[in-house]
């Protein structure tokens, strides 16, 4: 059986690097890898494992962790950590599979769009979280 | 030949598996092509997550009635369907990690993938058991 490949070598030179910004994306996704592995799984271990998991889970129980600066430290790198992880995910896949550039412009748009709500939102509500709040 | 020519070569595919020099169809691409899925799956948990969340800036009485949801039947099982992504992401990425700084990452791959599928197994059966037993409990009656 015969299966058709693409060669592995360009026929022409690439231009000249200008960046190392792959490099420090892919060295990124390992290093926050190693961090969100501790961080990631600490998180749903305790959440959704311990202790009766997702049951026990409510406002009090937020504000019972957030009292304490080391789980608010705890979340607030999860957050970045993983916002970043997966959004440089997300811009590979994007590259890879986006077929006209207009495509892979606007997609790009929406996911930075997307990083930047969600990391300024989860951080000022870890900031600003406030356990005396009124019920309603 | 000219370069265009040999831009797309026919290569015989004959006892390529075994010795390594072929990834397309290996179970390695696989781990791959699944690696891919729960990252981005996991992702749009993450959108997903941090919007709940925010809800204990609104008020507690709203925070708590989205969490309801969250012990509900099926997402408790969308859980542990997340919780089994999260889990082989972070094992994949180990040996990924492992194929590129360890001297003899490439050649053990293949043995590296089974074993993380033997732990994802051993640690999805007791966490799956821990995550379901109340919703299970109460479904069927029991107390």
């Amino acid at each position: 059986m015969t299966l058709a490949l693409d060669k592995p070598r360009s026929p022409r030179r690439p231009a000249a690097r200008r960046s190392n910004f792959e490099l420090a994306s892919w060295l990124f996704m390992r290093i926050s890898g190693i961090a969100l592995i501790v961080l990631v799984l600490g998180h749903l271990f305790i959440m959704n494992i311990l202790d009766g998991g997702v049951h026990r889970i409510n406002f009090a129980f937020v504000a019972g962790r957030w009292s304490s600066p080391f789980w608010q430290l705890w979340d607030l790198s999860m957050l970045w950590l993983a916002e970043i992880h997966g959004g440089n995910g997300l811009r590979t896949v994007i590259n890879d599979y986006a077929r006209k550039d207009t495509t892979r412009f606007w997609l790009k748009v929406m996911l930075y769009v997307s990083m930047v709500l969600i990391l300024a939102l989860g951080t000022y509500v870890i900031f600003t979280f406030d356990a005396t709040i009124p019920a309603d | 030949m000219t370069d265009s020519a040999m831009a797309t070569e026919q290569v015989v595919a004959r006892g390529s598996r075994s010795n390594g020099t072929l990834y397309r169809g290996d179970p390695g691409m696989w781990s791959w092509v699944a690696h891919r899925i729960t990252g981005v799956l996991t992702f749009f948990f993450l959108f997903a997550h941090v919007l709940d969340t925010a809800l204990v800036r609104v008020s507690p009485n709203a925070y708590d009635q989205v969490i309801e949801t969250y012990k509900s039947p099926i997402v408790n099982l969308l859980e542990v369907g997340l919780v089994g992504a999260v889990l082989y992401h972070a094992l994949n990425g180990i040996r990924v990690m492992l194929v590129d700084f360890w001297a003899k990452g490439p050649k053990y791959q293949k043995p590296m993938l089974w074993t993380l599928l033997v732990v994802w197994v051993l640690v999805m059966v007791p966490g799956a058991y821990f995550m379901m037993v109340r919703t299970v409990s109460e479904m069927f009656g029991g107390s």
